[in-house]
């Protein structure tokens, strides 16, 4: 197997569509991780995100022989994810969606330990990263954390370039405005 | 006056939409030092990519914590997959799928070399790619490039002329009941003739494949 890890995730695909299954044991072993966190961000439910994996990866499975390679495995990976989390989340209602964004930042006492944690900026910057949209989640996550760039982002939620600039810059708005509320002033914007 | 000092300034907007991409280091070499020559200049947008550095970090942080599926997911997966009908391969796509695999087993300098050499070369090492993969029937996922350890066969470098088609290798290849094991430097392949044979019986078949039109050079191998 060639040491290019997106040549690897080619060969892959073009593997699965023959019907390998140790293609796909490979291809899963590498990428479950990073798709389950995806849709866990998304759908906010552990279990529903598992159940995500699954669907996702047969989709692969029944697809691989369509999968063209103009983008990467992974992009095309999270894409399909994206897809299946915005079904899923659709099924839910709106008050369960509204209610778990107010406890991601809720306080729930102002005790000592509660005024501690507030100056530990990582830990409020990190609950308002949680407390952040779905839209805005998943444009900070596919940025930061699954190193996606413009036109790869633009690909797999489906908008063109610049409105990928323009929703990032929107999102981190959004956090500089939940860390304010939160006690945490950062200079910006 | 240098290179980078030809490069059109990006506007400012741009320069701080583009930050949390060079944050994250997915920016092209371009556009890296773009953002870079600005941070330089503006330590008004200096201080703005600290931020952005920490909200980077902390992205990373979240999503670690997250932590990874349990088995179930894979048992599903795996349950989902053999409850699917089975798939029929078919030769071609079976053969596309070998062809990226030869390809991506290359290494970069032999893959350089196929990129840039003629048009006729680089057609000539997938027909004949497809051809040996062809050959190697159904289910048999080697590839081109594997070294088979076969001692019931005659190994030979071959090269074959520029001109050769397609469909001549592949009737050599049938001909001779040859198959490729191996894409070397300069449009060399090592073959493999498969029947034991004594030394003269080599001497012969080498003349007569050095005889043969499509071949430009061939010699016994290790």
């Amino acid at each position: 197997m060639s040491a290019n890890p997106a040549a690897s995730d080619e060969v892959l695909i073009a593997r699965i569509a023959q019907g390998d299954r140790l293609a796909m044991q490979v291809l899963y072993g590498r990428h479950h991780v990073r798709v389950y966190r995806f849709g866990l961000r998304l759908v906010r439910d552990e279990q529903v995100a598992e159940d995500l994996i699954s669907e996702v990866f047969v989709d692969v499975w029944r697809q691989a022989g369509k999968f063209e390679g103009r983008s990467a495995v992974s992009t095309w990976l999270l894409a399909i994810t994206r897809f299946k989390a915005l079904s899923a989340l659709r099924k839910r209602k709106d008050a369960e969606l509204d209610e778990e964004a107010a406890a991601a930042i809720e306080d729930p006492s102002d005790d000592p330990e509660v005024t501690a944690q507030k100056k530990d900026t990582g830990k409020v910057l990190r609950r308002c990263l949680a407390a952040l949209t779905p839209d805005h989640r998943e444009i900070i996550d596919l940025v930061y954390y699954h190193e996606k760039s413009v036109e790869e982002v633009a690909e797999i939620v489906g908008i063109p370039e610049n409105t990928v600039k323009t929703r990032m810059f929107y999102a981190r708005k959004k956090l500089a405005e939940l860390l304010k509320a939160a006690g945490v002033e950062r200079g910006w914007p | 006056m240098t290179a980078l000092s030809k490069l059109p300034d990006m506007h400012p907007e741009e320069v701080e939409a583009l930050l949390p991409w060079h944050a994250a280091g997915t920016l092209s070499a371009r556009d890296a030092r773009r953002v870079d020559e600005a941070l330089s200049r503006d330590p008004g947008l200096a201080r703005q990519y600290a931020v952005i550095q920490e909200e980077f970090a902390e992205t990373i942080h979240l999503n670690e914590s997250l932590g990874a599926p349990s088995s179930r997911a894979m048992q599903r997966l795996f349950a989902g997959i053999d409850a699917e009908p089975v798939r029929a391969r078919s030769v071609s796509s079976t053969v596309s799928a070998r062809v990226a695999e030869f390809f991506a087993s290359l290494s970069p300098r032999t893959l350089a070399w196929s990129a840039t050499a003629a048009a006729v070369v680089l057609l000539l090492q997938a027909g004949v790619i497809g051809a040996v993969l062809v050959r190697q029937g159904q289910g048999n996922f080697q590839s081109a490039a594997y070294e088979a350890q076969n001692d019931n066969g005659v190994r030979a470098l071959v090269r074959f002329a520029p001109e050769t088609r397609v469909a001549d290798i592949t009737q050599f290849l049938d001909s001779y009941n040859a198959t490729i094991l191996a894409g070397l430097k300069a449009g060399m392949f090592r073959v493999q003739f498969e029947k034991r044979m004594t030394k003269d019986e080599i001497a012969s078949l080498m003349k007569k494949v050095e005889q043969e039109k499509i071949v430009s050079f061939v010699a016994p191998a290790q």
